[in-house]
């Protein structure tokens, strides 16, 4: 099997150097930029399964090339961000990007989001109709929800809130994604909303509402579905 | 700003006044007094001002009374003409010892505060210093470390146990946590002191803040007790997330460090009086009394705690709850632990009301 290439686009010789020889063993093929102008040069000469973009390099802003990028590079994008800054995290995922890191992040988190991203990749064409998620099985045909065996009642807001965050597993989604999928248009602030079913959807199908496993809380941008 | 200024139009009106009042009283009593008599009593009305305003209103104090005492007081009387020589003298030395007055406690002054800035300036230089001790401590100490780790890891592979690799490899781990743990704190210390933060609100459900800091705090919360029992029917809260986050985050940390393993820490949310409160509250030995004013000072430690700290955590939550427009306390509890008490004015929406929409 060939192995996935990702396109690891950051200024920092030493995170390059990091991320290769972690990338590297872990089974992945690593091809390097140092700046946005390099970075969009390789990705169109051979577009890769993967891109990995710092947020803060110093050519050109990283959103710059975010936009740049998704006019035709529709394959998942991890921004990396040094700032632990919410509103422009969240201005990344709005302009397109697949996921984010926060740096320093750890080894295990990177390659969990790598997986998610590339499972997605190859998921866009083949839709399940059940999925399972440890305990909890949700089967789409039938619209049904089952935890250990037992179904779960949900109102259909809850089921097509956990429906968006099923297809969306390993990814963040924005509070403002989210609203404006279920609720549509003109919800997009409504924050609100988004809480107060997410608490009950967490009363429903978490085995402990307290420390959620499946809908966690992306603090200040979103959730993340696992 | 404001109030300053309001406060020296008022040194000036509050002088003019009091002239005008002593001079009425003399004035109806001038039979029994004497003329002469109203200028010491003018004089010490003049002195009085004078230790406690500012010289532009004292000097203003001083002519205004050696114009009435002239004018209402010294023969002939309504005229500002004086007849007799020695009135002349009078007059004179009066508006001479009323300026010197104004001028000699003006220069006390002056020279106090003088004295006083040294005495801050000294006081900041040993602040300073103090700061940059314990930081470059508290920085260079896990930085030691993971150089020191590294070099016996690099130099003596063959020589240590597979145990003491995973040991070393673990401290290099801790030490790095412990660094970027620091840096965070001097990275909010200064968004804090820049003055420049914004409030980022939105809605939250309380219970889902705490219960994400509880799972972010290092591993150490396994050796105590996390108690957090949501309240039912508590409403949304219009807030900046990251900044009860780290407000609740750091206060946590704190009771994690300094209070014994297996000891409890009890979050509580509730909502009172148009304010969410939250309450912190553990069952370790508490905080000398006679500290309790201090802890919230920037890089103030307890004396004898244990190393590993800035003493940056609480003067940022602090920081924080202020910067959302709330108060924070520090109490000890009946049984002798510390409660941290954080009251923050918030927007409501009630549950039901959105479920039924």
């Amino acid at each position: 099997m060939n192995k996935p290439e990702i396109l690891l686009i950051d200024d920092e010789i030493q995170i390059r150097k990091l991320l290769e020889i972690n990338l590297e063993s872990n089974g992945y093929k690593v091809l390097l930029a140092a700046t946005g102008k390099e970075g969009l040069i390789m990705a169109a000469n051979h577009p890769p399964e993967l891109i990995l973009l710092d947020i803060g390099l110093p050519d050109r802003s990283g959103h710059e090339i975010l936009k740049e990028l998704r006019n035709w590079y529709n394959k998942s994008i991890i921004v990396l961000s040094v700032l632990n800054n919410e509103t422009d995290i969240v201005s990344a995922l709005d302009n397109g990007a697949t996921d984010y890191l926060t740096k320093p992040f750890r080894t295990n988190e990177l390659l969990a989001r790598i997986r998610a991203c590339i499972r997605r990749n190859s998921n866009e064409i083949e839709a399940h109709s059940v999925q399972t998620f440890n305990e909890l099985v949700i089967d789409f045909a039938s619209r049904v929800v089952k935890q250990n065996d037992t179904i779960v009642k949900l109102t259909s807001t809850e089921y097509n809130l956990l429906c968006l965050f099923a297809k969306n597993e390993g990814r963040v989604l924005t509070h403002q994604y989210i609203l404006k999928e279920i609720w549509g248009q003109g919800y997009q602030n409504e924050t609100q909303y988004l809480r107060v079913f997410v608490g009950t959807l967490r009363k429903k199908i978490e085995e402990n509402p307290n420390y959620p496993t499946h809908i966690l809380t992306e603090s200040g941008v979103g959730y993340r579905f696992n | 700003m404001i109030k300053q200024f309001l406060l020296s139009k008022l040194q000036y009106l509050i002088s003019i006044a009091l002239i005008i009042l002593t001079s009425s009283i003399c004035f109806v009593s001038v039979e029994i007094i004497g003329y002469k008599v109203v200028a010491l009593i003018l004089l010490v009305v003049v002195s009085m001002l004078a230790m406690l305003f500012n010289i532009k209103a004292v000097m203003l104090a001083a002519f205004l009374s050696a114009l009435i005492w002239n004018f209402f007081f010294i023969p002939p009387l309504f005229t500002f003409h004086i007849s007799d020589t020695e009135d002349t003298l009078m007059f004179l030395m009066y508006f001479l010892i009323a300026l010197v007055n104004a001028v000699l406690t003006n220069k006390i002054r002056v020279a106090e505060k003088k004295a006083w800035d040294k005495e801050e300036k000294v006081k900041t230089i040993k602040l300073y210093n103090t700061i940059l001790n314990s930081l470059s401590h508290e920085l260079r100490t896990p930085i030691s470390t993971i150089i020191g780790s590294i070099d016996t890891l690099k130099e003596n592979r063959e020589k240590i146990s597979v145990e003491n690799q995973e040991a070393l490899m673990a401290e290099i781990e801790n030490a790095s946590t412990r660094l970027n743990q620091q840096v965070e704190n001097l990275l909010n210390m200064s968004r804090l002191e820049s003055g420049h933060i914004k409030l980022n609100l939105d809605w939250y459900d309380s219970s889902d803040i705490v219960n994400l800091v509880i799972q972010r705090l290092p591993k150490i919360k396994t050796q105590h007790n996390i108690i957090f029992n949501p309240k039912e029917n508590l409403p949304l809260f219009k807030l900046d997330a990251g900044f009860i986050e780290h407000i609740l985050y750091n206060i946590m940390h704190n009771a994690l460090q300094y209070t014994p393993v297996n000891s409890i820490i009890k979050v509580e949310v509730e909502y009172k009086n148009r304010l969410m409160e939250i309450t912190i509250e553990d069952n370790g030995k508490g905080f000398p009394e006679s500290e309790i004013q201090y802890v919230f000072d920037k890089f103030y430690r307890l004396p004898q705690t244990i190393t590993g700290g800035t003493g940056l955590g609480l003067s940022i939550a602090k920081g924080f709850t202020e910067a959302h427009g709330g108060t924070i306390k520090l109490e000890n509890t009946l049984h002798g632990g510390a409660r941290f008490i954080i009251t923050i004015p918030t927007e409501i929406t009630f549950i039901s009301d959105l479920k039924n929409e």
